[in-house]
């Protein structure tokens, strides 16, 4: 308890020179400025073969500030907290806006659209934990994993971070907000052999609340079956077939998607969904929902990082288009009002359509299962999209055996509008909440 | 004998905040026992600025200030560390009290008497920030739009971002090392986006050098880089606007000089970290003395080349920056190590031990990774292929080192049909195992290039600048992720 009081009482003091930073920035002709500020503390602590590997103390603090004057922006920043430190960095900021261009669509998000009183999220779930119970908790971990199987040769270590921290913005309309947050995290990487093979691979659990995170040993032991279910894998023939993206990195086709609806590509014509607003971009079936206010969830923030409230909406409404994804800047460039995205999503939570995890691989019947996806050959420009893939060939929904070193290659377009099923098998752990998808074919290369 | 350590450096990372060479000694006997077999503090500061310039106005400007100390304790296997961005006394002795917690108490030793060392001269100790003025920092920003525009008028739109970094470092160890730094690296970026008939594209192009903003303005082949850049990020777009689909299946690849070194970077260097090695996780665990490539490859990682992105007149442990040879010939010869894995592995270290900040713990991390020449004229390489692909150009990679799988993206690619090049296509991401592609690689060039000075390499979630290079180079199969 002494620690979480430590905490809050650091956060009103935040406040408080945030508030005196942003007094100074008007002092030095600034006609107007936001600043926010960050902490974060805790305790990061490594195993590996059963023994305490690294432990790390994180004590990480940081202050930018944005300045305007007369249409110009400047910005600066410091890990350095002292006084000294802080009249440097507004200085730097002021200097820095006399030789900005003046832009009209720079400047503070608009007033009204500020929120003045946040509501409580629920995000701040700190543990008190002694170095000697996190390495316990990783050695468990990680023992499982190297006890599971005799394939289980190495191992990358298991992992126990525990952070809390704040943040705090402030800004020249008067808003002085700010919330503390924990973010816990346990995870382990298992090293699988046989013959001349090696492969690597992981589970983790994450949440707010220390308490909510999966038992240690199922982590472990899912790292060691994940691992053991590489062994051996093949190579494909190169064609096109129906490929299924399991819900851990399903995601990643819904992050294509937020860059190509963001604001800053819509403006610079660098999207290949410039103009979509409105029209059919995913199936009917699919519904994309934004919840900003989801209690203890991990992209949860009632406020976006220019101040601006965040609010319930539809992102996709029977596949159409519902809304672009826009910070005051992007809005004002593109005439129209900022979605509160400045710095990112809040909670997606993707609909459903196709059963469980195995009902989804009976909906693939013959085709590919990805589990893994390599690099970033993805332009969200024109839509090309060629990766490089891992996971296993299904036939007739039956996982048959495990396949490596192919790409998968298309268009998001198609991808998008080649949505066949989502399943009901949501990964949690991300901001975007979405079960196991099927597009209809993609190619693969291969063999 | 204090001539090697910089003394303005020593100045503003310690004298500065009250504390001398004694209290550092001090520090680190309070930490040093007969169970610890290294301690080390780590000091930096730096300034770091950045300028974009998009639509001919100047919208973005940043300064940044970072500045603190790391504590590092190492026990066999184990590591301890704490670090503040606090540099005193008080909060010193905090997180040296913190980082020792790792080491079974065991009976107080001396540290090593500090030698101060001196490093190599990779790069000169400057401050790059006020190479130019602010005006001028702004004026090269428009010129090099105006440039862009200028070449092609199916040019729409520019983006052109400019930063500079001024580094100082302080190392001091229970070893003996005591050793300062001061590192500048200056980047320059031009980024167009290309229209016709309603297709659009984007090409970029830039470079950078540990040294100052007047590098933009040096000639190369007669032309100023801040203008050659312009021309060729205009260059690839108009390439990509008329490209047609990629091929899908295997086929033998041509890589282009310079940059696609990155193939290096990630089919065998990362696999070549010592870390990974101590622990038996890569591909090429236990294969010192063995054939791991063709006999045409010979691999290093130079951190000595004279301003070169990657270079370092000492790494972040204090060693200094060195010559490596990784693969000769083929054969395998060493890893990159720092400290800790050497002393483990039993080797020396290679000046590879690098950090991100203060804030976060060394590794070995590679410096500037390259192939040396072949004797292949680049056109005879080419005139070899039948049927395959020619990349020039690449927007990155990733490799998992433990199965020994890589991927790299191509930005810019030709087929080759009947040994000429012909038509461009798509980005694609190209797949392969390290170990096998490199015993793939069949003609290497004799026109080795080293990239323009824009790498950067990320593991474990720390980001460290790095070059890359090679000459033109043909491997005989590689997957290629095409959608035909």
């Amino acid at each position: 308890m002494t620690e979480q009081n430590s905490l809050t009482e650091q956060l009103e003091q935040v406040k408080n020179r945030v508030n005196k930073v942003l007094e100074l920035a008007k002092e030095l002709g600034a006609d107007g400025a936001e600043v926010a500020m960050s902490r974060t503390q805790g305790l990061s602590v490594g195993t590996r073969l059963g023994e305490v590997e690294n432990v790390e103390f994180t004590n990480d603090g940081a202050l930018g500030i944005t300045v305007y004057q007369g249409g110009r922006k400047g910005s600066a920043s410091t890990a350095d907290l002292s006084e000294n430190a802080l009249k440097q960095t507004v200085q730097a900021a002021v200097n820095i806006a006399k030789y900005t261009s003046v832009d009209d669509c720079s400047g503070l998000a608009d007033k009204e659209l500020l929120a003045m009183n946040p509501q409580d999220l629920d995000l701040h779930h700190p543990k008190v934990l002694s170095t000697e119970q996190a390495i316990e908790l990783a050695k468990a971990c990680e023992n499982e994993a190297l006890s599971f199987d005799k394939r289980i040769t190495n191992s990358d270590g298991a992992t126990l971070d525990s952070f809390e921290g704040f943040k705090v913005y402030g800004n020249s309309h008067g808003q002085l907000v700010g919330y503390p947050s924990s973010r816990h995290s346990l995870s382990c990487v298992a090293i699988a052999s046989d013959g001349d093979e090696m492969q690597r691979d992981y589970a983790y659990s994450v949440n707010r609340d220390f308490d909510l995170l999966d038992n240690g040993e199922d982590i472990g032991r899912q790292a060691a079956k994940e691992v053991l279910s590489r062994l051996n894998a093949q190579k494909l023939p190169t064609g096109k077939v129906p490929v299924m993206f399991r819900a851990d990195v399903a995601n990643s086709i819904f992050g294509h998607f937020i860059a190509a609806i963001s604001g800053g590509n819509l403006y610079r014509k660098s999207s290949f969904l410039m103009d979509a607003l409105g029209s059919q971009v995913f199936p009917k079936f699919l519904t994309i929902e934004e919840r900003p206010h989801l209690k203890k969830a991990l992209a949860s923030s009632a406020f976006d990082s220019e101040g601006v409230i965040t609010q319930d909406r539809n992102i996709i409404t029977a596949g159409v288009l519902d809304t672009y994804l826009l910070t005051s800047y992007s809005a004002r460039k593109l005439g129209l009002t900022t979605t509160g995205h400045a710095g990112g999503i809040h909670n997606w939570l993707v609909s459903s359509n196709g059963g469980d995890f195995d009902a989804m691989l009976k909906k693939l019947g013959t085709g590919l299962l990805v589990t893994e996806l390599m690099g970033q050959g993805v332009n969200v420009l024109t839509g090309d999209y060629s990766r490089g893939a891992a996971g296993f060939w299904v036939e007739n929904g039956e996982i048959a055996y495990p396949v490596a070193e192919i790409t998968i290659a298309g268009t998001l377009q198609n991808i998008f509008k080649g949505l066949v099923a989502i399943g009901s098998d949501v990964d949690l752990r991300g901001s975007i909440r979405t079960g196991s998808l099927i597009i209809e074919e993609m190619q693969v290369a291969g063999n | 004998m204090t001539s090697v350590i910089d003394q303005s450096v020593e100045q503003e990372l310690i004298g500065d905040s009250g504390l001398d060479r004694d209290f550092l000694n001090k520090t680190l006997n309070s930490i040093y026992q007969n169970k610890v077999d290294l301690a080390d503090l780590y000091f930096q500061s730096s300034q770091h600025e950045s300028w974009m310039l998009e639509d001919g106005i100047v919208k973005e400007g940043s300064y940044n200030i970072e500045r603190g100390v790391g504590v590092r304790v190492i026990s066999g296997e184990k590591t301890g560390f704490s670090y503040s961005d606090d540099i005193s006394a008080l909060s010193l002795t905090k997180a040296a009290d913190a980082a020792k917690g790792i080491a079974d108490s065991g009976q107080s030793a001396r540290v090593q008497i500090f030698t101060p060392q001196k490093g190599i001269s990779a790069y000169q100790a400057i401050e790059p920030l006020s190479s130019l003025s602010q005006e001028q920092k702004i004026t090269l920003m428009h010129e090099v739009e105006a440039h862009a525009r200028a070449t092609d008028k199916r040019v729409q739109q520019v983006i052109v971002s400019l930063s500079g970094v001024y580094e100082k470092i302080l190392v001091a160890a229970s070893d003996g090392t005591y050793a300062t730094d001061i590192r500048p690296l200056v980047r320059l970026n031009c980024s167009v986006l290309v229209e016709e008939n309603g297709k659009r594209e984007r090409g970029g192009s830039g470079g950078g050098a540990r040294t100052d903003y007047s590098y933009f303005f040096e000639l190369v082949s007669g032309k100023a880089r801040y203008l050659s850049y312009a021309e060729e990020a205009v260059r690839q777009a108009l390439v990509n606007l008329v490209a047609i689909a990629s091929p899908a299946g295997v086929l033998p690849v041509v890589l282009g000089p310079g940059w696609p070194g990155v193939l290096l970077h990630e089919a065998v260097g990362h696999g070549l970290e010592g870390d990974f090695n101590r622990k038996g996780s890569s591909a090429f665990s236990g294969k010192i003395g063995q054939k791991v490539a063709s006999e045409h490859c010979t691999i290093v990682d130079d951190g000595t080349m004279a301003n070169r992105r990657g270079s370092l007149n000492i790494d972040d442990e204090g060693t200094p920056g060195q010559y490596n040879v990784l693969i000769e010939k083929g054969i395998l010869k060493g890893y990159m190590q720092d400290k800790h894995n050497a002393a483990l592995m039993g080797v020396k270290p290679t000046g590879n031990g690098r950090r991100e900040s203060y804030a976060h713990l060394p590794m070995p991390r590679m410096t500037n990774t390259y192939m040396l020449a072949g004797e292949h004229d680049p056109q005879d390489i080419i005139k070899s292929v039948k049927k395959g692909i020619y990349a020039p150009n690449f927007s990155g990679g990733q490799v998992d080192i433990t199965s020994g799988k890589f991927v790299f993206t191509s930005s810019e690619a030709y087929l080759i049909e009947n040994g000429e090049i012909t038509s461009p296509i798509k980005g694609a991401t190209l797949i392969g195992s390290g170990p096998e592609a490199m015993k793939n690689v069949s003609m290497v060039g004799n026109d080795l290039k080293l990239d323009a000075g824009v790498g950067v390499c990320g593991k474990d979630g720390q980001s460290v600048p790095v070059g890359v290079g090679q000459p033109t180079l043909k491997i005989d199969e590689m997957t290629i992720g095409g959608t035909q």
